[in-house]
């Protein structure tokens, strides 16, 4: 079962800590970061200043104190709620990481030294290359490689899956993870991280924002928001000559807050509560990501390369029929076929036996225990079993045997050849079955694609991604499935160089590529990949040589990546189209409040029908400060996204968020002058 | 009225008739194929051959503008000095004396960077020696300029990656003997034909029907009327402009002025879709400037036919239309039409009095000129819709969840940063002088710059930097404008409001095509989608709107709502 991972929106004490938090953020230093809150910052100081001064009446023509030090109030609520909403996905980052984080925290552990002594010490005292033993029954208190045994490890702390896994020294399957449990057997692990150091240390940074790094997207948004900062300062500064020359006297107060309203605090105060919350979201997915780059980079991945097993298709082949030769009795075949696979552990093989039970063919483990195993090599592609009495049963590929039976002078029967062509051009793999080098007939394998698929594929599409099959299949085979599961793309007889050069390819053709690996040989190709998503199971090699780690080890994690990073650029972009187009509104309000004392004719221009000048920017500021919590909730979860086409999808959020974005202010902005005018 | 309404349409769609095939025809210039002009192939070969330029020799988007600014200066200093020593000069038939600097740097300025703001007026402050090798010289060399300018933009992005972006002063040439020469000789005979002067002779004397005697002015005038709108400059040879009779004589002339200036800024953009192959694009763009071009064109002409309410409440007849300020022979709605066409495009030659405007068409005017991309100047038109463009990628490819792309390119930080700031040097240049000017009247106000007080007043001095800003040089006059401040002020504008808007596309385009390119799939923004367009035009819309909306508040819409 998954791992509770998403939390309310809201939490209580997050809350808590968030609200605190803001104001600590309130720091020029911490401010300056965030250009537009920095120069809302620096209006507040200013209406500070002027309210004091209007208190003690040094100033004259500067409005009334109570104006005054509403404004000043609402321009510093506007400061703590951006404040806010960054402190409060900072607080959820941390909190997803440090769930994770709290189960290996001084666990014990048994450290072994080079002479052989063992000494129980704390997980934290271990160092990078340490050699620790763990028995069945503890929890492994630190990343590291298996060196030594093997062990059934409960991994479901950090996958949420409750099925025990197999890990054993050298080999792709020999990484371990902090805070998982030994069940059974014992392993020596050495550390292959320092303290600080793992994964989740590095995540938990990165949410914190100690080491957290604009992403060149969010830098070039960064600067467009300062350019249009800038504009509106322009504007604000030359109003006021323009209105001394209309004999217009223009309050401070007002001044500042046109400026403020027109500057897009919405998408300047939520900006890095979105990145964040962008990371956030990988990590709810069970994925942890290096940095904040990789994720938005996932948005943008032009190829994606899956591998066919456990992707695409369940699991392994599975055995779907028997054929027997002519003259062959069929439950006499089939119990040629249960024997030669009793020993055989591969998937397959269970398979082979699992299908013979459903034609109600069993056999005795004791059939076969005078008998001598022979495995399966590459060279001779098929496995099998020589009895004493001088019986031998072989299963494999069709030409390996085909040569077996031809050495021995048989001829190969016409009407297996066919039943070979007939499985493999449908997409199966035929595994032939000779008795004595003879052969008595062909088991059909088939492989099965994972329900939703082909939508999720479409959909892929869609996004204008392209899916490429990996498979060590041969190429009429793999061109099979490619075609039933509806990926645009495949790479036959998969080879680690092979996977490589596809991704160079695609690269040099200017494409961004993603890749998922587990092994050792994946490691080249994950770091050459613009995205590399390796598995928690898989080696260390892999997982130093990606820039995301998938706790839950399953392969369509990938999918879900891209949609995340997509949803991360989404959100940004959609909050900045409604936070300029909020300025149409916020013009009609302020600009007839600021002149209509003096040019009594731009009442005209007062479309709302404000009830005063200053209920009209104080509506304004009041709208332009609470529409960033309300805002909220959307930066943390993210725009939904639909794969529906560039130019449909624009129209969609063009419409959303440009038009609403002109809308709702209207509305907001009288709502709010309708309940402020009672008490002013 | 409707007669006048056709008239407009008339000239709208002869030049859209004339534009599409001019555009491949300037596409086929720049990209060297074969066309009827090759027959100027000689001498562009000798002028390539005197002046030691290898025409083959390809630049990067830094060498196209040093060679840019080089030869700006140069031609700078030359105006300057000519302009200052007139009076001693050959061609002078009427004893014009020669320039102070403040005015000669002014007018040097303002003619090399396409503006023709002229603070002076034709028939007295210049000799003819002038008028031909400054002003009708620079007419040429200017958009030929902005022309080649955009060419190394088009290049940009023909090529997959590339660094070499062809030779500048190819493109100069070519603009000039192909494009420019070529067009500009029919329309001067047209309009010599209909009247307008060519000839060295001086003042001629007439009397008038009360039996005064009038000295008029003439010139060699047509040839350098002709440049003067095709190459959307707009600096007339006569004070009034092309309101003068013998500078724009009837209605035949005002159709010939009225399509020459529009001729190569609307060819350039289909030039652009033939070049880069991408026609929808052009199309598009197209589409999105006509919008933008009619949202400014019926709000005048309605405003225009309909006269000026006080006049009809004091019971004068107002059935041609409001027509202060306008000549007879072209009626309300051609003059309207004129106002916008020649703001919109960087021309800024009048027909009428653009102080008379009603306070809406006012509006208008100083809308196309803040917006100053529907259309456009010779080749600067477009590199202005590119900065939009940029932004509008920008933020669009955002939301649709992908790092922004254009023509398979990345846009990134570097290139959205001179965007912005282009973007936000329009405003800067518009609106800091403004309230320097106003600052200075306010706090003194016998500075005697305005004729009339109030918001009117206030939309003079906004039109006066708007015009430079835009390049555009028409004036809302009623400004005492020939005064040091005014001279030196609009000059330095002028230069920021050329070259930076000039350099910044060029440099975007330049970084853009030497990165890696990036083939398009379904998850990719179209450019040349509907969608996308509209987009663009909201973005347009929303950054001058809301740069410019106060001051226009303060200006005319203050004096129309006061009303």
């Amino acid at each position: 079962m998954k791992r509770q991972t998403s939390t309310t929106l809201f939490q209580k004490d997050l809350v808590i800590a968030a609200f605190k938090e803001s104001f600590i953020k309130l720091h020029p230093k911490t401010m300056i970061k965030n250009p537009v809150m920095f120069m809302v910052e620096i209006g507040t100081v200013i209406m500070f200043i002027v309210t004091i001064m209007t208190l003690f009446s040094v100033v004259s023509g500067q409005g009334s104190f109570a104006y005054n030090f509403l404004i000043f109030l609402i321009l510093l609520v506007t400061l703590l709620f951006a404040n806010f909403a960054e402190a409060i996905a900072e607080a959820r980052g941390k909190a997803q990481a440090e769930s994770l984080r709290k189960t290996r925290e001084e666990t014990p552990a048994t450290i072994i030294y080079s002479d052989g002594r063992t000494k129980r010490i704390s997980s934290s005292e271990l160092k990078k290359g340490d050699i620790f033993i763990v028995k069945a029954g503890e929890i492994i208190p630190s990343d590291g490689e298996i060196t030594e045994g093997l062990a059934t490890i409960d991994e479901s702390a950090i996958t949420g899956e409750s099925a025990p896994v197999i890990r054993e020294g050298g080999g792709d399957r020999s990484s371990v993870t902090g805070g998982t449990k030994v069940l059974s057997d014992q392993i020596k692990v050495r550390v292959t991280i320092a303290q600080g150091e793992s994964f989740l240390d590095k995540m938990i940074a990165l949410v914190e924002g100690a080491s957290r790094q604009k992403t060149p997207n969010e830098i070039a948004l960064t600067i467009l928001l300062a350019g249009f900062t800038m504009v509106f300062l322009l504007v604000t500064v030359t109003l006021k000559t323009f209105g001394d020359y209309a004999n217009a006297t223009l309050p401070l107060a007002s001044l500042i807050s046109l400026f403020v309203c027109l500057i897009p605090t919405t998408i300047g105060g939520l900006l890095s509560a979105i990145g964040i919350a962008g990371m956030d979201r990988a990590l709810q997915a069970n994925v942890i990501s290096k940095s904040g780059k990789a994720v938005e980079t996932a948005g943008d991945v032009d190829t994606l390369l899956l591998d066919k097993t456990g992707t695409i298709t369940i699991g392994n082949r599975k055995a779907t029929n028997f054929f027997p030769a002519e003259g062959i009795d069929k439950t006499e075949f089939i119990r040629i076929c249960v024997l030669s696979s009793l020993a055989d552990e591969t998937p397959e093989g269970k398979s082979i036996v699992e299908l013979g039970k459903t034609q109600k063919v069993e056999v005795s483990t004791k059939d076969i225990q005078q008998a001598k195993l022979i495995k399966f090599t590459a060279e001779t592609r098929s496995s099998g079993l020589d009895f004493p009495d001088g019986l031998e049963i072989r299963k494999g590929a069709f030409d390996a045997i085909k040569r077996i039976t031809e050495k021995a002078g048989f001829s190969f029967p016409a009407e297996i050849n066919n039943h070979v062509k007939t499985i493999s051009s449908n997409g199966g793999t035929p595994l032939v079955v000779t008795k004595n080098s003879k052969v008595v007939g062909v088991i059909q394998l088939e492989d099965i694609i994972k329900p939703g698929m082909v939508e999720r594929f479409e959909r892929l599409r869609k996004m204008g991604v392209k899916t490429v099959m990996v498979t060590g299949d041969n190429p009429l085979t793999a061109k099979f499935i490619a075609n039933k599961a509806g990926v645009d793309d495949f790479i036959a007889e998969a080879t680690p160089e092979e996977k490589m050069n596809y991704i160079k390819k695609e690269q040099a053709s200017g494409k961004l590529v993603a890749m998922m690996g587990d092994g050792t040989n994946d490691a080249p190709a994950l770091a050459q990949a613009d995205v590399g998503v390796a598995m928690n199971s898989g080696t260390q090699a892999a997982k130093e040589a990606c820039n995301m780690v998938d706790l839950d080890n399953d392969p369509t994690k990938l999918i879900e990546i891209v949609e995340i990073g997509k949803q991360l650029l989404i959100t940004r972009g959609t909050l900045t189209t409604f936070s300029i187009a909020n300025d149409v509104a916020k013009y009609f309000a302020i600009v007839p409040a600021l002149f209509i004392a003096s040019i009594p004719g731009l009442q005209a221009l007062n479309i709302m029908r404000l009830s005063s000048p200053e209920t009209a920017i104080l509506s304004a500021v009041i709208f332009n400060a609470i529409i960033i919590p309300f805002l909220i909730p959307l930066a943390l979860k993210g725009v939904q996204y639909k794969p529906l086409g560039a130019s449909a999808l624009l129209a969609r959020n063009l419409l959303i968020y440009g038009l609403g974005g002109v809308l709702v202010p209207f509305a907001g902005i009288k709502l709010i002058d309708m309940a402020v005018s009672i008490f002013w | 009225m409707s007669t006048e309404i056709l008239g407009v349409l008339f000239m709208f769609m002869l030049t859209l008739l004339l534009a599409i095939p001019f555009g491949k025809y300037i596409a086929r210039v720049y990209n060297g194929d074969k066309t009827i002009t090759d027959f100027m192939a000689p001498i562009e070969r000798a002028i390539y051959r005197i002046c030691g330029i290898d025409s083959h020799k390809e630049m990067n988007w830094k060498q196209h503008m040093a060679a840019l600014l080089c030869i700006n200066m140069i031609w700078f200093f030359g105006a300057m000095i000519i302009l200052t020593t007139q009076g001693s000069l050959p061609l002078n038939p009427d004893g014009n004396p020669s320039m102070s600097y403040h005015l000669a740097f002014n007018t040097a300025i303002s003619f090399l960077v396409n503006c023709n703001l002229q603070h002076y007026s034709g028939e007295t402050g210049v000799t003819y020696f002038s008028q031909l090798t400054v002003m009708t010289f620079l007419h040429f060399v200017s958009a030929a300029t902005g022309m080649a300018a955009l060419v190394v933009v088009f290049r940009a992005f023909r090529d997959k990656t590339t660094t070499s972006l062809g030779n500048f002063f190819r493109y100069f040439l070519l603009s000039c003997t192909r494009i420019l020469l070529p067009v500009a000789i029919v329309v001067a005979t047209i309009l010599a034909f209909r009247g307008v002067p060519a000839s060295f002779a001086g003042k001629d004397q007439i009397i008038s029907m009360e039996g005064d005697t009038v000295n008029v002015s003439r010139g060699p005038a047509a040839g350098m009327i002709a440049i003067k709108h095709l190459g959307t400059n707009g600096g007339g040879w006569f004070g009034v402009n092309s309101a003068h009779p013998l500078e724009n004589p009837d209605y035949v002339t005002n159709i010939t002025e009225m399509v020459a200036q529009v001729l190569i800024p609307v060819a350039m953009i289909f030039a652009f879709g033939y070049f880069i192959k991408r026609k929808k694009l052009s199309w598009t763009i197209f589409a999105v400037m006509t919008a933008g071009f009619l949202m400014l064109v019926i709000p005048t002409i309605y405003y225009e036919i309909h006269g000026n309410p006080e006049i009809t409440k004091m019971g004068i007849d107002q059935s041609l239309g409001s027509m202060e300020g306008k000549e007879i022979r072209f009626g309300s709605a051609a003059s309207a039409y004129w106002a916008i066409i020649t703001t919109v495009i960087s021309t800024g030659s009048v027909n009428s009095m653009h102080d008379s405007l009603t306070p809406m068409s006012g509006t208008m005017t100083l809308l196309a000129m803040m917006i100053n991309a529907f259309y456009g100047g010779c080749g600067v038109g477009i590199l202005n819709y590119f900065i939009f463009l940029v932004i509008t990628v920008f933020i669009a490819g955002l939301m649709v969840g992908r790092t922004p792309e254009m023509f398979g390119r990345k846009v990134e930080a570097r290139e959205v940063k001179i965007a912005i700031m282009i973007a936000l040097l329009h405003p800067f240049i518009i609106l800091v002088p403004t309230a320097m000017a106003a600052f200075g009247i306010t706090s003194n106000p016998d500075l005697g710059w305005l004729n009339n007080p109030g918001f009117h007043g206030f939309s003079e001095m906004l039109y006066e930097y708007t015009s430079s800003a835009a390049n555009n040089g028409s004036g809302f006059e009623g400004l005492g404008d020939n005064t040091v401040w005014w001279n030196i002020s609009c000059g330095f504008v002028l230069i920021f409001g050329r070259y930076l808007p000039i350099i910044g596309p060029v440099a975007i385009a330049g970084i853009l095509a030497s990165k890696k390119y990036i083939p398009e799939s379904s998850g990719t923004l179209k450019i040349d989608s509907i969608t996308f367009s509209i987009t663009t035009f909201a973005v347009i819309l929303i950054i001058a709107a809301l740069a410019f909306f106060p001051a226009l508040v303060l200006g005319p819409l203050a004096e129309y709502f006061s009303h």
